[in-house]
C-alpha cells in the first residue's frame, strides 16, 4: 500500500529552522530549510545528516522548496546547497527569491563580520545558491519532472509567502508555511481551493491563541504611542526589516496624517529603502486595496517616516524609531534598546514573537535585570509591551484553513509542543480526521489509499450512463461489466464485445438446453399459451413473448413444447438459453419452476 | 467537436469550441478598422470638419446630407464612431460557459458579449491581460463620452441604399452589426466576470475539461490556450511572438502533440521586419527633431510603445537629442506606464533580474524622473500650459478617428516641417488620413508587428506536429496586394482547414476513451489472467458513479439479505442484476482434454460422434449430449440441476474468459 513519509529536521514542535522532508510517491522533497535564532552552535541548522551520511543531498533530493524569506524558513539554504551540497532546483516565489539573498547576506555579515565566526557560508556561496532558484508563480502548476508537480497558494503572512501543493500522481501534500488567514493593511488573506491533499502540514504558532479583532489591537498600539510621545518619551519598535514594519509604518503613517503628528519617525536604515522599492515593484502581491489604489497613491511612499541615524538617538525630545532585528538579539535594535532602557519615560513596543533566549524573549518575560557582555549588567526600567502583529493565523485561522483545503490529514509543525497538543485534539474532535505532531528527526507515516485511473472505452460509458438513466438511484445500484485490458502499462477497460474484437479472438458460445417432459393432454400449442400466459402473469417486468413461429420467449430464453409421436400427452418441453445473459440463468431456473407448478395444477 | 467562427479578423478572432459538455468562446476581438469610414471626433472645435458639405447622389434620388459628409474627396459618416462586432446570431450566446482571453487586444469586444446576450459564464485572462484591457476599454469610453455626438446614423446602412454609395462604403460589410462604443458601467459589469489565471495553471471546467493558459511572447500576460481532456488537446495559438522585446518568451513545447491547432493572430505585415522597422523610426524621429519639427506618433497605450520608450531611451543621448521632450497622452498613460513596472513575472528574464537590484524593469521610469517623459491625460489642462516644442508626443488612437491625436493632427498637419511615424499595423495608413487630405506634413509609415511571420509559424508546425490545423482563409493564399508571393501563406500537409467569419467547422477527430477511476477496494479483487503474452484481462463488476463530469467505479455492494418468506416471493425478489455476471468466453475445447476430465468427474459412458463442424458427446448413463464445435458448446439434458452445473464448471474450465 503505497505511503506518504513526513519527517522535520527541524519546526519539530518548535518554532525555529523550519525544515521538513516528505516523501510521497517515491519522490522527496524538502520544504523550506531555515535556521534557529535561539542558537549560535550546530543547532542553528537543521541536522542534514539525517538524510545522508556522506556528501552530498542531490541524489537524496528531488527538489527543495522555500515558502517565504523569513531566515527561520530560508536561513540554512546556503549552508544546505553549497556546503553540505544540493545542485538540483531550489523553488520559491519571485518576491522571496528577490529578498531572501538580501537577509542571507544581512545574517552572513552579522555571523561572520561582527560575531567572527569562520566556517560560515560566503556572499559567494550565497550568489550561486540563489543560481539554483527556479521562480515560483501564484496558481502555475509547475511540472518538476514527469510525475512531481507542484503549485504555489497566496500565503498572506509576508510579501512572496506562499503554501504549496505536491501532487505525484492522486497523492498530495499541502505545506503552509507561515500564513495569515485575515487580510491585513499591506497582505491579503491566505487562500486555497478545496484540493483535498493526503496530508494538509500546518504551521501551529498561534495553536492555542484565538486573537481579538484586529482593530483593537491597532487601537490599543497607537494610543500607547501617543501617550508615550506626549510625555516626552521615546518608542522603539524592533522589527524585522520586511513584513510587520511595512504594516506598522502604514499604520503610523495614516495615524500622523490623521492626527497632524509632528514627532519624527525613523526607519533604521540599511535594508529600509531597499525594502520599501520592493513592496512598490511587488505591488501585485499586496492586499486587494493597495493594488487598486497604487497608480493614484502608493502606499509605500511615506511622508512622515525618515531614514535613522545612530546619532539620532540621543536627541532629545519624543521620536518613534523602527530598528532591526525583531527579536532583540543583535544589531541596531539592541544598540537603541541599551541606550534608552534606563528611562521609564520610554516605551519598547515588541510587535511579534520571540524565540527563547534573545532578549526580547527575556524583557517580555519580565526578567527587569539583563545580563550583557562582559559583566556589566542592564536595567530595565522603560514600559514592555507586547503586541502580537505577526501575521499568523490563530486557531480559528488553521480550522478555517482545513475547511477550506478538506485535507484526509493533518500534521502540525512550527509550534510548541503543549500547544500544539491542544489543537491536535480539537482539530480531531471537530473534523475526525488524524492529526500528527513529530517531533525533530520523528518520522510520521501515513498510508493512502490511491484509487486506480483507467481509460473505460467512451462507448461503453455513455451506454452505462444512458441506461442508469438522468438520475442516478442510490437505491438501486446499477451493476456495469466490462473487461479491462492490460498491456504495458495501459489499462483499458471496454465492452467484452470489445476486448473480444481487439484481441483478435472469436466468441465461444455456450448454451444449454434442458428437457422438461410432461403429462399434458392438451395440444402442444394449447400448452405452450398455458404456459406463456402463466409466465407472463408471473415474470412481471420481464418480455415474454409469443412469436408467431410456435415459440415463447422470455427475455432471449427460447422455450418450445412438441410431443413425442408414441405418445402425444407426453409433452417434451425444450427451454434453451445462453451461459452470456446472466438474467436468463436466473430466468430459465424460475421459468422451469413455473412450468412445474403450472403443469402440476 | 465544433468550431463556430464569429469574427472574420484573423488577428481580432472570436472562436466558439463545442468540446465534451462544455462551450468554450476563444476570446472576443472587436474590429475598430470600421471607425475608418466615420468622420474624426474633434477635440477642440474644428471649423474644417463642422462646415463640411452633406452627401446626396448626383441624380437627387438618395438625400443623406445629415449622415454623410464630404471630406477630402470621400464620403464619411458623420456619427458617433462604430466598430465591428462578432457574428452575434450564428449561435446562443448565452450558452458559452467560458470565455478564453489571450491578449487584452482580443478582449475589447467583452462588454458586448457578457452584457446583453445573457452570457452567465466565466472569463478567464491573466492580470496584466485584464488590467490592461481595462485601461485600454477605459481610454475607449473616455475617448467617446469626451465629444458626446447625439447623432447616430443608420439610413446609410439600409441595403438600396448603401448600394448607390461611393466607395469605400458601398463595400463595407456587416455593417448592421456595428455597435457604438459601450458604457464605463458595461465595462465594469463585463470585467467583474473576469477570473484571473496564471501561465501553466490548470483550470478544470465542470470536471471535463482542462484550460491551461501558455505565455505566448506577444505582450504583457499575452497567452496561448491549451483545451484539453485526458485524451484529446486543442491548442490555440493567438497573437504570439518569437522575437525578444519586453514580455515573457513563448512557451513552444507544450503545444506539442496537439490533435487540433487552431491558429490565429499572425503579423498583418509579413513584409516588414519589426528591427528594421524600429530603425527607421528611429531615424525618421531624429531627422525631424533636428530640422525643428515635431513627431506624431499615434498608438496604442500600451504594448509597442513600451519598447520604443525604451530604444529611444538608448537611442536620443547617442544621437545627441537629449533634451527632446517626449510626451505621453492619454487618459489611461499614467496608469499604463505604472502598470507596466509591476508585472515582473511576466517579463522577459532580463526585465525580471532587474526587479531583484531592486529596480523597476522598464526604462521609462527613468525617463520620467528626469522629466525626459511626461504623460498627461488629455491636451486639455497642464499640458497646453506645459508643452515645448520640438516635441515627440504618443497619443491615440491609431485609427486617427478619436482620441487625441485628431488634434495633433489638425495642429501639426499644415507644416512640411513635422512627421507623423504610423507604428501599429492595424490601420492602413492612408485610410487613416485620408479625412485629413491634403496634408503638408511628412508620412513615414513603419509598422511594427512583432507576431509570428510565415516562415516563424511553418517552422514552429513543424516542431509541434499538430494532426490538424484550423486557421482563418487568409492565411491560405497570398495577401491580395502581393499574390505572387507563396512564401506568405501556410503550406501545410494535411492542408489547413479555413474558416471565414459564420463558419461551422466539424474538426476532424473522435472522442473515444474518457477517464475513469476504479475505486482502490474495486482494483484489489480484480483477478487478471494472461490471455496473450504481456496481455492480461479481468473481468470489471462494479457500480458506476458519475458526479461533476468524474466518473468512479465501485464494489458492487452485498445484497442486503432479504428476510425469509413465502418461497414464491423470495423468489422475484432477489435482484437478479446482483447476481455475478457472466463473462465472455473464447478458445476452443480440445476433445482429447475434455473427455480425460469427464472420466476425471466419474462420466465413463461417452459414445463420440465425429460431425461436420466437431464432434457430439452422448453421455449414456446420464441421458446428456454435448456438442462440441470450435466456437460454440451446447449442453443438453433433462432438468438435472447438478448434472448441468458440473458440466458447465468442465467446459468452462477449458475456455477464457472475458
Amino acid at each position: 500500500m503505497p505511503d506518504i513519509k513526513v519527517t522535520p529536521l527541524g519546526a519539530g514542535q518548535d518554532v525555529g529552522r523550519s525544515c521538513i522532508l516528505v516523501s510521497v510517491g517515491g519522490k522527496n522533497i524538502m520544504l523550506d530549510c531555515g535556521m534557529h535564532m535561539g542558537y549560535n552552535d550546530d543547532r542553528r541548522f537543521p541536522d542534514f545528516s539525517y538524510i545522508t551520511q556522506n556528501g552530498r543531498l542531490t541524489d537524496f533530493l528531488d527538489c527543495v522548496i522555500i515558502s517565504h524569506f523569513h531566515l527561520d524558513h530560508c536561513g540554512a539554504l546556503p549552508y544546505m546547497s553549497e556546503m553540505v551540497g544540493y545542485d538540483g532546483p531550489i523553488y520559491m516565489t519571485h518576491p522571496t527569491k528577490a529578498i531572501c539573498p538580501i537577509l542571507l547576506e544581512d545574517f552572513r555579515k552579522i555571523t561572520v563580520d561582527k560575531k567572527g565566526e569562520t566556517n560560515f557560508f560566503t556572499s559567494q556561496m550565497i550568489k550561486d545558491c540563489m543560481k539554483k532558484v527556479v521562480p515560483l508563480n501564484l496558481h502555475q502548476t509547475v511540472q518538476v519532472d514527469d510525475e512531481l508537480e507542484i503549485k504555489a497558494y497566496y500565503a498572506g503572512h509576508v510579501l512572496g509567502a506562499a503554501m504549496v501543493l505536491i501532487k505525484v500522481g492522486s497523492e498530495s501534500v499541502v505545506y503552509t508555511g507561515d500564513y495569515n488567514m485575515t487580510p491585513d493593511r499591506h497582505l491579503g488573506a491566505a487562500w486555497i481551493d478545496k484540493c483535498r491533499p493526503d496530508i494538509l502540514i500546518s504551521e501551529s504558532t498561534y495553536a492555542t491563541t484565538i486573537r481579538d479583532s484586529k482593530r483593537c489591537r491597532e487601537r490599543d498600539f497607537l494610543k500607547k504611542v501617543h501617550e508615550t510621545i506626549e510625555r516626552g518619551g521615546k518608542v522603539l519598535i524592533p522589527v524585522f526589516a520586511l513584513g510587520r514594519a511595512q504594516e506598522l509604518c502604514i499604520l503610523l503613517e495614516t495615524f500622523w496624517y490623521r492626527m497632524n503628528l509632528k514627532a519624527p519617525i525613523y526607519f533604521s536604515t540599511g535594508l529600509t529603502e531597499k525594502a520599501n522599492h520592493y513592496y512598490k515593484l511587488f505591488i501585485t502581491w499586496t492586499n486587494q486595496k493597495i493594488r487598486k489604489t497604487f497608480v493614484q497613491r502608493n502606499m509605500f511612499e511615506f511622508k512622515h517616516i525618515k531614514a535613522f541615524d545612530r546619532s539620532y538617538a540621543d536627541n532629545p525630545g519624543p521620536m518613534v524609531v523602527f530598528a532591526t532585528p525583531g527579536m532583540l538579539h543583535a544589531g541596531q535594535s539592541l544598540q537603541i534598546f541599551k541606550k534608552w532602557a534606563g528611562n521609564e519615560k520610554n516605551m519598547v513596543i515588541m510587535p511579534g514573537y520571540c524565540v527563547q533566549g534573545t532578549v526580547g524573549h527575556k524583557i517580555l518575560n519580565g526578567q527587569k535585570k539583563l545580563e550583557m557582555e562582559g559583566r556589566a549588567t542592564l536595567e530595565v526600567k522603560l514600559q514592555v509591551e507586547y503586541m502580537s502583529f505577526s501575521a499568523h493565523a490563530d486557531a480559528k485561522g488553521i480550522m478555517q484553513l482545513i475547511r477550506m483545503a478538506e485535507p484526509r490529514n493533518m500534521l502540525l509543525v512550527h509550534g510548541e509542543a503543549k500547544k500544539m497538543e491542544f489543537l491536535k485534539d480539537k482539530i480531531e474532535q471537530e473534523f475526525s480526521i488524524s492529526c500528527y505532531m513529530p517531533a525533530n528527526g520523528e518520522t510520521t507515516t501515513v498510508t493512502t489509499n490511491p484509487s486506480v485511473p483507467v481509460d473505460i472505452s467512451l462507448n461503453l460509458l455513455k451506454r452505462e450512463m444512458a441506461l442508469g438513466g438522468p438520475l442516478p438511484d442510490p437505491k438501486k445500484p446499477r451493476t456495469m461489466h466490462g473487461t479491462l485490458i492490460m498491456k504495458d502499462s495501459s489499462l483499458r477497460l471496454v465492452s467484452p464485445e470489445q476486448a473480444l474484437k481487439e484481441l483478435g479472438l472469436s466468441e465461444h458460445q455456450l448454451r444449454f438446453t434442458c428437457r422438461v417432459h410432461l403429462q399434458d393432454p392438451h395440444s402442444d400449442s394449447d400448452t405452450l399459451s398455458r404456459i406463456y400466459s402463466h409466465l407472463k402473469s408471473v415474470l412481471k417486468g420481464y418480455a415474454v413473448q409469443h412469436l408467431p413461429d410456435g415459440t415463447v420467449m422470455v427475455e432471449s430464453i427460447v422455450l418450445k413444447v412438441s410431443s413425442s409421436g408414441e405418445d402425444p400427452n407426453l409433452k417434451v418441453i425444450l427451454l434453451s438459453w445462453s451461459y452470456q445473459v446472466n438474467v436468463e440463468n436466473f430466468l430459465a431456473t424460475v421459468s422451469l419452476f413455473w412450468i412445474r407448478v403450472i403443469m402440476q395444477l | 467537436m465544433k468550431l463556430y467562427c464569429l469574427s472574420g479578423h484573423p488577428t481580432l478572432p472570436c472562436n466558439v469550441l463545442k468540446f465534451k459538455s462544455t462551450t468554450i468562446m476563444l476570446d472576443c476581438g472587436l474590429d475598430t478598422t470600421s471607425a475608418l469610414y466615420f468622420l474624426p471626433l474633434p477635440l477642440v472645435h474644428s471649423s474644417r470638419l463642422s462646415k463640411l458639405p452633406g452627401w446626396a447622389s448626383k441624380d437627387g434620388t438618395v438625400n443623406l446630407e445629415k449622415e454623410l459628409k464630404e471630406c477630402a474627396g470621400r464620403v464619411f459618416v458623420d456619427s458617433q464612431p462604430e466598430f465591428c462586432l462578432p457574428e452575434r446570431e450564428l449561435l446562443d450566446l448565452s450558452t458559452v460557459d467560458v470565455i478564453l482571453i489571450s491578449n487584452y487586444h482580443c478582449m475589447m469586444a467583452l462588454p458586448y458579449i457578457t452584457e446583453h446576450t445573457g452570457f452567465s459564464g466565466t472569463v478567464y485572462a491573466t492580470e496584466p491581460t485584464f488590467q490592461i484591457g481595462r485601461l485600454l476599454m477605459e481610454e475607449l469610453v473616455t475617448f467617446m463620452e469626451r465629444v458626446p455626438k447625439a447623432q447616430s446614423a443608420t439610413c446609410w446602412k439600409n441595403k438600396e441604399i448603401q448600394r448607390m454609395l461611393p466607395g469605400p462604403l458601398k463595400d463595407a460589410v456587416d455593417v448592421w452589426s456595428w455597435k457604438r462604443c459601450y458604457s464605463m458601467q458595461e465595462v465594469n459589469s463585463a470585467l467583474s466576470k473576469v477570473q484571473l489565471v496564471g501561465y501553466s495553471q490548470k483550470v478544470e471546467l465542470f470536471g471535463a475539461v482542462q484550460v491551461t493558459p501558455l505565455s505566448s511572447g506577444y505582450s504583457l500576460g499575452s497567452s496561448n490556450w491549451i483545451i484539453q481532456s485526458h485524451y484529446e488537446k486543442v491548442s490555440y495559438v493567438s497573437g504570439s511572438s518569437l522575437l525578444t522585446t519586453h514580455p515573457q518568451p513563448m512557451d513552444q513545447s507544450s503545444l506539442k502533440n496537439s490533435d487540433v491547432l487552431i491558429l490565429t493572430g499572425l503579423t498583418q505585415i509579413p513584409t516588414a521586419n519589426p528591427d528594421g522597422m524600429l530603425g527607421e523610426f528611429c531615424s525618421n524621429l531624429a531627422m525631424t527633431i533636428r530640422a525643428g519639427g515635431n513627431v506624431l506618433v499615434p498608438c496604442y497605450s500600451s504594448g509597442v510603445i513600451y519598447d520604443l520608450l525604451e530604444c529611444l531611451y538608448q537611442f536620443m543621448d547617442s544621437a545627441n537629442l537629449g533634451t527632446t521632450p517626449f510626451y505621453f497622452i492619454s487618459p489611461v498613460a499614467n496608469s499604463s506606464l505604472e502598470f507596466s513596472q509591476i508585472f515582473a513575472e511576466w517579463l522577459c528574464q532580463n526585465k525580471q533580474s532587474k526587479v531583484y537590484l531592486p529596480e523597476p524593469p522598464f526604462p521609462h521610469a527613468e525617463l520620467i524622473q528626469t522629466n525626459k517623459l511626461k504623460h498627461y491625460p488629455s491636451i486639455h489642462g497642464e499640458f497646453s500650459s506645459e508643452f515645448r516644442q520640438p516635441c515627440v508626443v504618443f497619443t491615440g488612437h491609431p485609427s486617427l478617428r478619436f482620441g487625441d491625436v485628431v488634434h495633433f493632427m489638425e495642429l501639426w498637419g499644415k507644416s512640411s516641417l513635422n512627421t507623423i511615424i504610423f507604428t501599429e499595423p492595424d490601420f492602413s495608413y492612408l485610410d487613416a488620413l485620408a479625412p485629413y487630405q491634403p496634408l503638408a506634413m511628412k508620412c513615414v509609415y513603419c509598422p511594427i508587428d512583432t507576431r509570428l511571420n510565415f516562415h516563424q509559424v511553418s517552422k514552429l508546425l513543424k516542431e509541434v506536429q499538430p494532426l490538424h490545423v484550423v486557421c482563418p482563409e487568409q492565411y491560405t493564399q497570398p495577401p491580395p496586394a502581393q499574390s505572387h508571393r507563396s512564401d506568405l501563406m501556410l503550406e501545410l500537409q494535411p492542408p489547413p482547414m479555413a474558416y471565414r467569419r459564420c463558419s461551422v467547422l466539424g474538426l476532424p477527430f473522435r472522442r473515444r476513451y474518457e477517464r475513469i477511476q476504479l475505486q482502490p477496494e474495486l482494483a484489489k479483487a480484480l483477478v487478471p489472467s494472461e490471455i496473450k503474452p504481456g496481455i492480461s484481462v479481468a473481468t470489471v463488476s462494479a457500480v458506476l458513479q458519475s458526479k461533476d463530469n468524474k466518473h468512479v467505479l465501485q464494489p458492487v455492494p452485498k445484497p442486503t439479505p432479504v428476510p425469509p418468506s413465502k418461497k414464491r416471493k423470495r423468489l422475484m425478489e432477489e435482484v437478479p442484476e446482483l447476481l455475478s455476471p457472466k463473462p465472455l468466453l473464447s478458445g476452443s475445447i480440445p476433445l482429447d482434454a475434455f473427455l480425460a476430465s469427464l472420466h476425471k468427474s466419474g462420466i465413463t459412458e461417452v459414445k463420440v460422434e465425429e460431425t461436420a463442424d466437431g464432434h457430439i458427446l452422448h453421455l449414456q448413463a446420464e441421458d446428456a449430449l454435448i456438442q462440441l464445435e470450435e466456437d460454440a458448446t451446447h449442453i443438453v439434458c433433462d432438468n438435472n440441476e447438478p448434472l448441468r452445473t458440473a458440466l458447465r464448471d468442465l467446459v468452462l474450465r477449458f475456455l477464457q474468459k472475458l
